[in-house]
């Protein structure tokens, strides 16, 4: 399968000179004039169009702005046969549909323990207790007179893409790593709200928790908490929504998600883990020999190509292909993404669109050809630790096949000449 | 400006010392946490027993309590319900290739049990268990696990000595060791493998939600074809037909025929509607706009039905009439 594919845009003077675009932009230029075609004109545009004619909607139709119809389609969608009660349970973010980084809080993945609950500012309280000088207790107001930072990250499941440990099963990247979504918050370093309490020396792990019924507790050490925790009540600009966390949820940048307490009520500071349900019954990664990994917290560097996925086949035919994708890593930066056609033989390094933040989502883009034949196409993450995402099979052949969560191995969508795309695994 | 900040931060600082703050720290913010909030809040147990409070409960009432509050989702004796977690049974199955994650095979410490009942079930009713009540249902799925004897009394005092079976089943995250030097390899770039097998295919299970797939995923059937998404995109497929048709409530004739409920309704029968000679004479014929009749029809119009009035040149991408058509299907019958 070598070299059955364009990997590199051309050369601008081969694009301008034909020798490199013929066969593949030329053949774009005359699919993607389907609507007009022939001899008539496109009446899209020969005739006068209804919005052409009167009026729009007049401002204040809709007082906070929704997406438009046409996009109802871009929607967080769950897995019914997954989870018993969708109370406690998972849907997915649409990132097929998504481009950039910034996933907008409507269709940002939902993960409840006992649903989203319903708590107002006024009636909001952040206690602090345990190992401090002074036990306290915080309104929301309190909150936002502390210094405040923003910063953008993403928020992963750990059981982002755990379906497909044993194989191929679910057709779309939805589905198989839409347990994701990457905001900017803005927050109260917890540093700072521990600091006003005062820790004692023998504080060594603060164990945090919800309002809600699950309260979801977790233990995190006190080192990743003085380094980067956020008491966030804002994300992308606007406060948080319910789903997420309102008024406030914990940002813990890098970890698997269920670390990110929403509704925060508590933080107590100890010299022990707690050992609570969340942390040690689940999201553990029981290896094949029947030993368990506890306290996997961080997310290792991890890719998805979201377009052309199941979800989002190409429908223009061959020709000019924008293959996109995000990366991610929660050990540092994305330093580069490598993107292959031929399900990994040979790769080429994707364009990285944008800089990126630290334990956020990176954009990347590969500007290329379709010649209409099956594709295998794959992506690898790299970060600035060095790390390279792995295969699934070297993650399987150290973790065996019975872990649920951290699965980061490359994903392979195949291409089919009609443009489908379908999830697969290969050798 | 400098003197405007320094007097507010001065103001705020005296007024913070005046009203005597409880925090210890730079910003004076926050109140003292009075006793009995902490106590009503900071419940966790670990497992050397801290935070656990005095009380006991025996397998039978816990059984009891079972019963009535939790059977409803985990089954009589802890099997579970349907896909409602089974809290017993399991036990050396972890190494297996089918492993069951319970209680008593894969949870090392009873006070997680112990913490994780008292303070969050049941479920839809949290926090309403009194202690002796959670110590009794603790002392059930011991049981259940059989762990414990039938007789079995859990108190505080003997907590501890109950051993859990997988209390040595954890070791703490090794990735740094086992898999960072592993997958920090530079990679191959080029001919990085001879062949390319295809090893499974996620339709090969058939468990994505269907109802869920875009229009061209290729995961449509007839079953799909009024799926919403599909509907959308039949929608945006329809600005094309909307110079000249209308469809949904109030829709009246234009340079073409109202078209609600043309799904499966007989050609040219719209009424007031002047229709070409060939259109009345397939109505004559007895031509119903199946499915498939449409999609042949909106392939190329000309050609399926010479000397139809829609003079437009038809829809090229199959995708698009399917699309299309299920768009149509929403306003037909």
């Amino acid at each position: 399968m070598t070299n059955r594919f364009m990997t590199k845009p051309p050369s601008r003077r081969q694009f301008l000179s034909g020798a490199a675009g013929a066969g593949v932009v030329g053949a774009a230029v005359a699919t993607s004039a389907a609507s007009g075609g022939g001899t008539q004109g496109d009446p899209l545009i020969t005739q006068v169009q209804d919005w052409a004619i009167g009026h729009g909607d007049g401002v204040d139709i809709t007082p906070y702005g929704l997406p438009t119809d046409f996009e109802s389609d871009v929607v967080r969608r769950n897995v019914g046969w997954l989870t018993a009660d969708t109370v406690s349970s998972v849907n997915f973010t649409p990132i097929h549909a998504l481009d950039g980084t910034i996933t907008p809080q409507g269709c940002a993945f939902e993960r409840h323990h006992s649903g989203a609950i319903s708590l107002s500012k006024p009636d909001y309280r952040l206690m602090i207790n345990g190992l401090v000088d002074q036990p306290l207790v915080f309104t929301y107001a309190d909150l936002e007179r502390f210094p405040r930072e923003n910063h953008v990250y993403f928020c992963e499941c750990a059981a982002n893409t755990g379906m497909e440990w044993a194989g191929a099963q679910l057709n779309g990247a939805q589905f198989t790593h839409g347990m994701i979504h990457n905001m900017e918050y803005t927050g109260v370093p917890l540093r700072l709200l521990l600091q006003e309490a005062g820790v004692q020396a023998a504080g060594s792990w603060v164990f945090v928790e919800g309002a809600d019924a699950s309260s979801n507790g977790r233990s995190i050490p006190m080192e990743k908490v003085l380094d980067d925790c956020l008491v966030a009540f804002k994300a992308n600009g606007e406060a948080l929504r319910r789903e997420h966390g309102y008024p406030v949820r914990l940002v813990v940048p890098g970890w698997e998600g269920n670390l990110w307490i929403k509704w925060l009520r508590r933080i107590e500071v100890t010299d022990a883990p707690v050992e609570s349900r969340e942390e040690i019954s689940k999201y553990t990664d029981l290896l094949g020999n029947g030993i368990a990994r506890k306290w996997t917290w961080e997310m290792d560097a991890k890719s998805v190509i979201t377009s052309p996925s199941p979800q989002s086949p190409i429908r223009h035919g061959p020709g000019a292909l924008v293959v996109a994708g995000l990366a991610w890593s929660g050990r540092g930066g994305i330093t580069q993404v490598d993107v292959s056609l031929d399900g990994g033989v040979n790769w080429v390094a994707a364009r990285l669109a944008g800089h990126g933040h630290d334990k956020g989502l990176m954009r990347f883009y590969l500007d290329t050809g379709w010649d209409g034949k099956e594709m295998l196409l794959q992506s690898r993450a790299r970060d600035s630790t060095g790390y390279v995402q792995p295969t699934r099979d070297a993650l399987r052949e150290i973790r065996g096949l019975k872990s649920v969560y951290h699965n980061n191995g490359i994903q392979t969508w195949r291409i089919t000449p009609d443009g489908r795309a379908e999830n697969v695994e290969v050798s | 400006m400098s003197r405007y900040r320094d007097l507010l931060l001065s103001a705020a600082l005296t007024a913070a010392l005046m009203t005597g703050p409880a925090s210890a720290g730079a910003f004076g913010l926050g109140r003292a946490a009075l006793p009995d909030e902490i106590a009503a809040w900071d419940k966790d147990v670990r497992p050397d027993g801290t935070g656990l409070p005095a009380g006991e409960g025996v397998v039978e009432a816990g059984e009891a309590l079972f019963s009535d509050r939790c059977a409803g989702c985990h089954g009589d004796f802890g099997e579970g319900v349907d896909n409602w977690p089974a809290l017993m049974g399991g036990r050396g199955s972890l190494d297996q290739d089918d492993p069951v994650k319970t209680v008593g095979s894969y949870w090392p410490y009873l006070s997680t049990l112990w913490d994780y009942i008292h303070r969050s079930k049941p479920y839809g009713n949290a926090q309403s268990l009194e202690v002796d009540e959670t110590y009794a249902l603790v002392a059930f799925l011991l049981y259940s696990n059989d762990n414990v004897g039938a007789d079995f009394l859990l108190s505080r005092d003997n907590f501890l000595d109950v051993v859990m079976a997988n209390a040595g089943g954890f070791i703490i995250d090794d990735r740094a060791e086992t898999e960072y030097p592993e997958f920090s390899k530079q990679p191959c770039m080029k001919d990085c493998k001879a062949v390319v097998e295809i090893l499974n295919r996620a339709s090969e299970l058939d468990l994505t939600p269907q109802s869920e797939m875009t229009a061209g995923s290729g995961q449509m059937g007839e079953t799909a074809s009024n799926d919403q998404t599909l509907v959308t995109a039949g929608e945006r497929a329809f600005r094309k037909c909307k110079s000249c048709h209308q469809i949904g409530e109030g829709a009246r004739n234009k340079t073409g025929p109202v078209l609600t409920g043309i799904v499966n309704a007989p050609a040219g029968a719209a009424g007031g509607f002047s229709y070409s000679k060939s259109m009345r004479n397939a109505a004559s014929a007895g031509l119903i706009w199946t499915k498939e009749e449409l999609a042949g029809f909106l392939a190329k119009p000309a050609t399926y039905m010479k000397g139809t009035k829609m003079s437009f040149a038809g829809i090229r991408k199959k995708d698009d009439i399917t699309a299309l058509i299920a768009y149509l299907t929403s306003y037909s019958g």
